[in-house]
């Protein structure tokens, strides 16, 4: 068996070379934005999350009159009703972070399926999917949501399912237009060629090569899903009273707003915050996946 | 009206220590950059991909791409040093006195605006001439000269709205338009067919001749070169290796890097042996001390790993950067080796036998009627310009093209029209290489996972056997082992190519199509390829449909050739006999369009 | 010579030409397109046999198709409208009015909304009643609800107007000069600044502006927008300070940001580096190479956040007591008011398909590309 030339020469070969999926994240990592974001992210969600054990008082506890301004007692004053602006601000974050986390992988994951799958079959079957998308992107996502409220009722899992789903039209967008570029090329038509199913080659071939615009997008969906979230409850139809909710206490004290506004003040921030820092992330993937392509063209 | 007039007597453009760097990591992209283009010459600035020439070329115009910048050096154009000018003079030199040619008309005119405006700007730019009906009148003229029809119809088109060849036309009229002294030319008739390139080429000559004008055209195609320029200057890594004239460089190089990437050019008129150069150039900022060449060279010696060669005269006006010269040029002018023959085929049952495919895309039908036969153990060849159907049929036997009518066998047993509806044993047997290294792998798997994909799916070999047969193939294709953990992005376009070759062999096929593998490759890559299928081919008695567009590459492969052009089949026959005494008129007309080494002489 | 000039037949045009200058994810803001699905049958090359009606081709041809799409949707939304508001399950009545419902207000509301009707019959009263301009009565004000309406619809107009009005030239200037001066410090510092501004929720932003200039930093500006009803909102300029300025923040970073993003894409162009090599002014280089290549996208991306005010109104009104129809929106969903919340989503999803509609048409208009390959 003769060797068919000489070999293809000397050693130019890079040292072993990271897994593309951890390209990105370092180079994520490697931005100042990502890290801030990360910082308020992480922050934001220990409040939520770890916040109800340093509560001082109950949530729903009386502590002093209303909008009674802060003291001992209450290190943030009293919101509308005197109970502890505090405490409830440390257990009014739960429901807003997994609500929209909940609903944010609903409408990634049936986006997704959606827009690979319409990718791919540039057919009909492309044309209904997006058609059907096209009609739920004909509403703004919260007037949905308030369709929905109007006849079920404030329910929790109707919110879920209907942020879920008026997400998914907007990550199939995304993921189909990213997809069809993928698509295209040749070891897609390889794999093809040799007669791999349909399925192995959506998510074994196609799927792994849009992961950086779909991390992009599903940081920006949960950035909208938390805000879509904390509006609906600021309108009064997530968690209903006496639960303690950043949206809700943000109404519950607005008219507070000129005596104490600390019972406003707190959750409007810490949402603000929460928001900005999952977009700083996601601008941060944003910007890595670009400076990767750059590097890929230049060589 | 502003003739060139030169102010001085001497060259027109002289370049003198130029050095272009990246800006944010200071290395060299090209340095140390000296020659001299007169009045009415054309210079050819030959190079692969990363040799920095069209770099040099844009710095004719004081242009540097983003990131980059002139560190150093002078650019004299009749006399002035363009580095030195300011902004506002920079940019009436521009178009008006040095004008650029792209590479790429598609994407060099603005797809908002109409022919006749972007054609039109230059000129009133420049206020050349006195009155908008001078200029009218100019434009007229420049159309002629180009062969673009004048009339107001055609001015009113967008880019997009014109062919290939025509968009290269007005990319020429807008160069040519103020009569400048010096005009860049970059690789202007890249992806045109034989045919346009020719006439191209053609106009390219009489407008520099008959107006005087210094011209530089940069390349990677020697052939092209040669049918034009004068001089020829050679570019590795950012240095010129070799400059001289135009048949002196061709016969008896003086730099190994020159001489080796003549040698790997395919010609026509023989069946040449084509050696490729093994390894690849070193980019920006990974060029060590030396000459660049060192780690490829054949005549290394200590001293080049030292300190890069200087300047040194081997003749009238021909300058080298090599300590060897004299040993590369004592080695006699040799003629290029002729291959050894290839072993005679029997024709016997085909392997594949294609009967009166008819195929389409949606409406448009771009196969007519289309026979052919491969032999068991031949190379045949498919040529054919783009759009003349060559691909289309590749596809249509290998399954990834299911539109058509007409009968597909494979020794003898019916072939299904898509690879979905074959049988496995039928998958396996044929296999496919695509046109592109860089689509061709997915970059989000390594090369051990790309090539044993094909042996997870046909065979159920356990892991051990699967790794075992991939490092096999992956020596077959002369790659050393341990590229198996690489992913695709860390290698070059022929180390890609070449695992694509891996993963179409790893199942041992009957039959190996090659979809024109080379085109996207430099020269000296292709030769490599080349070569690599050849000797596989022989060496495994492997079956090969192999599709070019590109003539002179047939001679070093093919047993037989099919010539296409326009989804029908012209001429059949012995490569040979078909190259050396063609019978219908279009393989002729292609033969004779085809631009040659030999026209040197 | 015996040349003649070439006259090469014209090259079969592209199937489907990218309206889209190619946005990159750099802006890290989805454009949301609602446009991008509707526009994908423009240049499809037909084949010959299928040769579309005279009525349907050509640039007039596909405003008359995209028009029937738009409003083919509408027909589509409402019924989903409709669906989600009187066609479920179960007893619409009873879940409207709940469980402490009296038997007489049950069958008073089933007379009032037809529930006796089949469902098809139902939703075509519905229809034929909002095409003829009657939208049924309200629930709680016992008024009809085009009475109600009325004067919030101008009120939320002339909001979204203004605050158009003032976002879009924001935005494209914004734009503009960050991706002029690309890179720098004002670019970075304007990116993070609208990066900060488009993550936060309209509501968050509305209070912020009510703290700061309305109660608590400084107290200059009414907190509320208290517009007596039936006047003209612009008679009350104080009142509409704040939420303008809402929403004029909530929507102008998007737009800024696809703006730069564009314009970035063309200024690194080849054809606008060959208008360069050409000699021509930076000027001239600017307004007439790569403006007019930037702007296809940017339409696109305004008229999508200008649908998307629509939306946006809906809670700023709430926080600031604005008297439009995004107030009534929510005043209808707590209060189970249906034909109010019928009535009103359907003018929102209205509002959104005909701008979107305007933006693909515009859009059309100015990619000659696309224009001239329309069949």
């Amino acid at each position: 068996m003769t060797t068919a030339t000489a070999p293809a020469g000397p050693a130019f070969i890079s040292p072993k070379q990271r897994r593309p999926g951890v390209v990105l994240l370092l180079g994520a990592w490697g931005q100042a934005r990502t890290k801030i974001g990360l910082g308020l992210v992480i922050l934001l969600v220990g409040c939520a999350l770890i916040g109800p054990l340093f509560a001082p008082a109950d949530p729903t506890e009386f502590v002093a009159a209303p909008f009674a301004e802060p003291s001992a007692d209450a290190l943030f004053g009293t919101d509308n009703l005197g109970r502890d602006v505090l405490s409830r601000f440390l257990w009014g974050g739960r429901s807003v972070l997994s609500l929209a986390i909940l609903s944010t992988l609903i409408g990634v994951s049936l986006g997704v399926a959606i827009g690979l799958v319409a990718a791919y079959a540039r057919n009909v079957l492309d044309d209904v999917l997006m058609r059907t998308m096209d009609v739920i992107l004909a509403f703004p996502q919260i007037v949905l949501a308030l369709v929905a409220v109007a006849t079920v009722g404030p329910k929790l899992w109707l919110l879920v399912l209907v942020v879920g789903i008026t997400t998914a039209p907007r990550v199939a967008r995304v993921v189909r237009g990213a997809a069809l570029d993928v698509v295209e090329r040749d070891f897609v038509r390889a794999a093809e060629g040799i007669g791999v199913s349909r399925n192995k080659i959506l998510f074994g071939e196609v799927l792994p090569n849009v992961t950086s615009p779909l991390v992009v997008e599903a940081s920006l969906r949960l950035t909208f899903s938390i805000a879509l979230i904390s509006a609906l409850s600021f309108l009064g139809f997530g968690l209903q009273p006496p639960a303690a909710d950043w949206g809700l206490m943000i109404n519950e004290n607005r008219l507070g707003l000129e005596i104490q506004p600390w019972g406003v003040v707190l959750p409007v921030t810490a949402i603000g915050l929460l928001t900005i820092g999952t977009s700083l992330i996601g601008d941060g993937f944003s910007r890595a996946s670009i400076g990767i392509q750059r590097g890929a063209r230049a060589e | 009206m502003n003739t060139p007039a030169l102010e001085h007597g001497g060259p027109v453009v002289e370049v003198d220590g130029l050095r272009v760097d990246v800006v944010e990591q200071g290395f060299d992209i090209v340095d140390e950059i000296s020659f001299q283009i007169d009045a009415g010459e054309v210079l050819g600035l030959v190079g692969e991909s990363g040799s920095g020439k069209t770099t040099v070329g844009l710095t004719l115009m004081g242009h540097t791409r983003r990131g980059a910048r002139i560190a150093r050096g002078r650019i004299l154009i009749e006399g002035r040093d363009i580095l030195k000018l300011r902004p506002s003079e920079l940019r009436a030199l521009r178009g008006r006195t040095v004008s650029y040619v792209p590479q790429d008309p598609a994407s060099a005119l603005n797809p908002a605006l109409r022919i006749g405006t972007q054609l039109e700007e230059t000129l009133s730019a420049h206020e050349f001439g006195s009155s908008r009906a001078e200029r009218r009148e100019r434009l007229d003229e420049m159309l002629d000269e180009v062969l673009l029809p004048r009339d107001q119809r055609f001015l009113a088109r967008y880019p997009h709205q014109l062919s290939g060849g025509q968009q290269q036309r007005v990319g020429l009229a807008m160069a040519f338009s103020c009569r400048p002294s010096v005009i860049v030319l970059d690789e202007p008739t890249t992806g045109l067919d034989v045919t346009t390139q020719a006439h191209v080429l053609d106009t390219v000559r009489d407008l520099c001749s008959v107006h005087r004008i210094a011209a530089l055209y940069v390349s990677h195609d020697l052939a092209v070169v040669s049918s034009l320029a004068s001089r020829v200057a050679v570019m590795y890594a950012g240095r010129i290796v070799e400059l001289g004239p135009r048949h002196e460089l061709y016969h008896a190089a003086a730099h190994p890097y020159a001489r080796r990437l003549i040698e790997a050019i395919p010609e026509i008129s023989g069946r040449h042996a084509l050696a490729g150069i093994p390894g690849t150039a070193p980019r920006p900022g990974h060029r060590s001390s030396g000459c660049f060449f060192t780690p490829r060279c054949t005549y290394a010696v200590e001293q080049c790993g030292r300190e890069f060669p200087p300047v040194e005269r081997v003749g009238d006006d021909h300058e080298v950067r090599c300590y060897r010269h004299d040993d590369v040029l004592a080695e006699a002018t040799r003629d290029r080796k002729p291959a050894q023959a290839l072993g005679a085929v029997a024709p016997e049952e085909g392997v594949i036998a294609a009967d009166r495919i008819t195929a389409s895309y949606g409406e448009r039908e771009v196969l007519h009627d289309v026979s052919l036969a491969v032999q068991p153990q031949e190379c045949l060849a498919l040529v054919g310009e783009s759009g003349s159907g060559k691909t289309t049929l590749a596809r249509c036997i290998s399954g990834l093209h299911r539109d058509f009518t007409g009968e597909l066998r494979l020794r003898g047993e019916h072939l299904a029209p898509g690879a979905r509806a074959r049988t496995l044993k039928m998958r396996q047997e044929i296999q496919y290489v695509f046109q592109s290294p860089y689509g061709s792998l997915n970059p989000r798997r390594t090369v051990g996972q790309i090539v044993g994909q094909p042996l997870k799916l046909f065979f159920d070999f356990r892991r051990r056997e699967t790794e075992a047969r991939v490092l096999a193939v992956l020596e077959r294709v002369a790659m050393s082992p341990s590229i198996a953990d690489r992913y695709p992005d860390q290698l070059s376009g022929g180390e890609r190519q070449r695992v694509a070759i891996a993963r179409a062999l790893v199942c041992k096929p009957s039959l190996l199509i090659c979809d024109e593998v080379t085109s996207a490759l430099d020269v000296s890559v292709q030769a490599a390829i080349v070569e690599l299928l050849r000797a596989l081919q022989q060496d495994m008695g492997l079956t090969m449909l192999f599709v070019t567009h590109n003539l002179p590459l047939v001679r070093s492969i093919a047993h037989r050739v099919v010539v296409m052009s326009e989804g029908r089949i012209v001429e059949v026959g012995p490569a040979d006999r078909v190259l050396d005494a063609p019978e219908a008129e279009y393989t002729q007309k292609l033969l004779a369009n085809t631009p040659t080494l030999e026209a040197v002489a | 010579m015996s040349r003649t000039p070439e006259t090469d037949a014209v090259e079969p045009v592209q199937s489907e030409p990218s309206l889209i200058a190619p946005v990159s994810a750099e802006a890290a803001v989805s454009t949301d397109p609602l446009t991008a699905g509707f526009l994908s049958e423009t240049g499809t090359a037909l084949p010959r046999r299928h040769r579309r009606p005279r009525v349907f081709r050509g640039i007039t041809g596909f405003i008359v198709r995209r028009t029937l799409l738009g409003v083919l949707t509408l027909f589509v939304a409402s019924i989903i409208i409709f669906a989600a508001t009187q066609a479920l399950p179960g007893d619409p009545a009873r879940a409207i009015l709940g469980r402490t419902a009296t038997p007489e207000s049950l069958a008073a509301l089933r007379e009032q909304l037809n529930l006796d009707r089949p469902v098809v019959g139902q939703y075509w009263d519905w229809l034929s009643g909002v095409v003829r301009g009657d939208l049924g009565d309200s629930l709680v004000a016992g008024q009809p609800v085009t009475e109600l309406l009325g004067s919030r619809i101008v009120n939320s107009a002339f909001l979204m107007f203004i605050s158009a009005l003032i976002s879009v030239p924001l935005a494209i200037l914004i734009g503009t000069v960050s991706a002029r001066r690309r890179d720098g410090p004002i670019d970075h510092a304007l990116s993070v600044v609208t990066l900060a501004l488009a993550a936060l929720p309209e509501f968050v932003v509305g209070i912020a502006f009510v703290v700061l200039l309305g109660t608590t930093v400084f107290t200059v500006l009414p907190p509320v927008s208290l517009i007596p009803p039936g006047s003209p909102p612009w008679n009350y300029p104080k009142e509409l300070i704040l939420p303008t300025l809402t929403l004029v923040v909530a929507v102008t970073p998007y737009i800024a940001r696809i703006m730069r993003a564009s314009m970035v894409e063309v200024l690194e162009s080849e054809y606008v580096e060959m208008a360069r090599l050409k000699g021509l002014r930076e000027r001239k280089v600017v307004w007439r190479h790569a403006l007019p290549n930037a702007i296809a996208p940017t339409i696109q991306v305004t008229a999508i956040n200008l649908a998307y005010l629509a939306g946006g109104i809906v809670v700023v009104e709430f926080v600031f007591a604005y008297a439009g129809i995004g107030a009534a929106l929510v005043d209808g969903v707590a209060n189970r008011d249906i034909p109010i919340v019928q009535a009103v989503s359907l003018l929102i999803a209205g509002v959104y398909v005909v701008l979107n509609l305007i933006a693909d048409v515009a859009t059309i208009l100015v990619s000659p590309r696309v224009r001239t390959t329309l069949r």
